[in-house]
């Protein structure tokens, strides 16, 4: 029962919050509220007991790429109104796109796993855990890769490093794009002093 | 569970390299600024020496495999890493003058080097999908980095994005061939793809085919071969030459053992299916390889669709699925990346501080300028021409009597045909460097340092040994398979 009702909180808010990326104004907010999207599919993905792959949307999509993501968008300055600017002209062929993958889905999986017997899934054995399995091969059978994969992820730290660093800061040196970018009120400035007494 | 630890000697050459890795990271960043780069090649070179030395130390004739079968240690993978370090020995050393005349910083490249050479010899030693995976971005992304290493440079930044974007694109097609392979055995393991593939059920052969398709797509990439050619003359030809001479070498031998695995490790028993892929292959790698490069005034782009034609004749052995080709095509390859390296290598120690020699006419009347390196040039293009003695008139030879021997004599004809066309654009270098007269600015005799011209008189002339006596490196190679 609470099970079911848990299902149906998550599946709301997973929906709702979906419904808000397409509707929204802001691209900040739409990426926001995709971010509350996949939180809810994590909650939907923990509920049929695939902790791992719940725990993992977590940390690598809300963690690692919507915060990128966010990032960007903040730094590209997009104008919404800008970017619906060709909603009817677009219309009719989403429409198509739309109507022909729904048909598809309803053909592939519909008599298979919608309804509400599908909800709550089959319970596994007490003693299984996927993380534990996980961890119990990842360090024993997946030793060399795990390893090589530590390895490569250094190396793409060194590689980001080596391409983007440019000396360091406090280095006395010669900026020629802050040159270029100079202005004349930057260098020169008028300020009112009092006149002096003459005596 | 019990937990047993794994046989880990087999790795010792790779646990070395990884610790002195992060030894020559740490040099590069606490060593004073002046002394770094210096300190930090020293250091990787007696990485790659001492490398050497333990994987010669702990030669192995039989073949082990350990951490559940994801690291072979066999011969094939011995012979391999041995040529990757001496290749690589070869290319620091030819690099270390010009990175230091440019604004390359010197402990990244070393570092990038390493690591890269660290993929190599997991790559070459990979018995498990996964770590195969995992070496092969360790091996190529260091490589994309290197490309865009020198800032000044536009052309490097366009090749580095050319590089990994097609790069990513190939990775994409290898991985989805594997996991092709991996939903019908269920299993990453190369013996176990091996052993379950040969039964060829008929509803699966379909599958095997596609899966088949996407591997060769990806290792043919990182061959450098047509129809995966593309990226290959503009990355050459944008990269400092110091990294085309890396890209050149190493990695070329790393593919082919990467191409051994898959097709002879793993898949075996679809030799039927492979063959004409790989026969379709070759003959356009070395038409097209021969035919453009006839035509380019750039000296590094013609070596690149020299090298492009090259696959193709490597390939000629491996097609033959059998012993003897597949030796011949492991000694095709190692000679030629000794030669690529000597010819890059020579263009790299040419190359002086705001002069690039990159043009076939930047090497007019180099006789007159410099007699002893005109000569190690003039080795070095017959070998690749394929001339005696020469060690590249034995590649090719091998490799044409491993064809002759699998029935394939159109195909031998075809590939001495494309030779001979070859020939002409090896030999017309040799001709601007002794039968023309130096331009005037170029008329200052060429001042190469001592152990410079050491390391190129090493290479030159054992371009030339190997040529002489070649039963060592051809028994080396046969003992292999």
């Amino acid at each position: 029962m609470i099970q079911q009702f848990i299902f149906y909180l998550f599946s709301a808010m997973a929906i709702a919050t979906a419904a808000m990326v397409i509707i929204s104004k802001s691209p900040v907010r739409a990426a926001l509220f995709l971010v509350v999207t996949f939180i809810a599919s994590a909650g939907l993905w923990i509920l049929l007991q695939a902790e791992f792959l719940g725990l993992v949307l977590i940390l690598v999509y809300v963690g690692a790429v919507m915060t990128l993501f966010l990032f960007v968008v903040m730094m590209l300055d997009m104008d919404g109104i800008e970017l619906r600017s060709g909603f009817v002209q677009y219309l009719p062929f989403a429409l198509i796109v739309l109507s022909v993958m729904l048909a598809f889905i309803i053909l592939a999986v519909w008599h298979t796993s919608f309804g509400l017997g599908h909800a709550n899934p089959s319970k596994e054995t007490a003693a299984y855990n996927n993380i534990a399995l996980l961890g119990s091969v990842l360090y024993t059978q997946y030793a060399y890769p795990f390893v090589l994969a530590g390895a490569l992820l250094l190396l793409a730290i060194i590689a980001a490093i080596s391409l983007t660093f440019r000396g360091t800061r406090n280095a006395k040196k010669q900026r020629v794009e802050w040159q270029v970018s100079v202005r004349a009120q930057d260098r020169l400035y008028k300020t009112s002093m009092k006149n002096e007494k003459r005596l | 569970m019990l937990l047993q630890l794994p046989r880990i000697t087999p790795l010792f050459p790779e646990i070395f390299v990884l610790f002195m890795i992060a030894v020559v990271l740490l040099a590069g960043l606490f060593a004073k600024p002046r002394i770094a780069g210096r300190l930090t090649y020293l250091l990787t070179q007696t990485t790659l020496m001492g490398a050497c030395i333990l994987t010669f130390r702990f030669y192995d004739t039989e073949t082990i495999t350990t951490f559940n079968g994801m690291f072979i240690h066999d011969p094939l993978s011995q012979v391999s890493t041995l040529f990757v370090y001496v290749t690589t020995v070869f290319t620091l050393a030819y690099a270390r003058q010009y990175i230091e005349e440019r604004s390359i910083q010197q402990p990244e490249y070393y570092i990038l080097t390493l690591f890269s050479v660290l993929g190599m010899m997991a790559l070459i030693s990979a018995g498990n999908f996964l770590s195969l995976y995992v070496s092969l971005e360790l091996f190529s992304l260091p490589l994309y980095a290197m490309v865009a290493l020198r800032r000044d440079l536009a052309a490097g930044s366009e090749a580095a994005m050319k590089y990994f974007i097609t790069g990513a694109v190939a990775s994409g097609m290898l991985l989805y061939g594997i996991s092709m392979l991996f939903g019908t055995t269920n299993s990453l393991d190369l013996n176990v793809v091996a052993s379950t593939t040969i039964t060829l059920n008929p509803t699966m052969v379909i599958i095997y085919r596609f899966a088949l398709v996407f591997i060769i797509a990806g290792v043919i990439f990182k061959l450098g071969a047509v129809p995966f050619h593309m990226w290959v003359p503009d990355v050459y030809q944008g990269a400092p030459t110091s990294v085309t001479l890396f890209i050149s070498g190493a990695p070329k031998i790393a593919a082919l053992a990467l191409l051994f695995r898959l097709l002879t490790t793993a898949l075996p028993s679809l030799h039927l299916q492979w063959t004409p892929i790989l026969i379709a292959i070759s003959i356009t790698s070395m038409a097209l390889g021969n035919l453009v490069a006839i035509v380019q005034t750039d000296l590094k782009r013609m070596l690149a669709y020299s090298s492009i034609a090259h696959m193709g004749y490597t390939l000629l052995g491996i097609l033959t699925a059998g012993a003897v080709g597949y030796s011949a095509g492991l000694f095709y390859m190692i000679s030629y990346s000794i030669m690529a390296v000597g010819a890059f290598g020579l263009l790299t120690l040419m190359s002086r501080a705001g002069v690039e020699v990159d043009k076939v006419g930047d090497l007019r009347g180099l006789n007159a300028r410099n007699p002893w390196l005109a000569l190690m040039m003039l080795f070095l293009m017959f070998s690749m021409a394929g001339l005696p003695p020469t060690v590249g008139f034995f590649a090719k030879l091998g490799v044409l009597q491993a064809l002759i021997d699998a029935h394939l004599v159109w195909l031998a004809v075809l590939a001495l045909i494309f030779a001979i066309i070859g020939a002409y654009y090896y030999i017309r270098v040799v001709k601007v460097m002794y039968f023309e007269e130096p331009d005037s600015q170029q008329l200052q005799p060429m001042q190469i340092s001592g152990d410079m011209r050491f390391i190129i008189s090493i290479n030159g002339l054992g371009v030339l040994v190997l040529g002489l006596f070649p039963s060592a490196l051809i028994d080396l190679c046969r003992s292999v398979f």
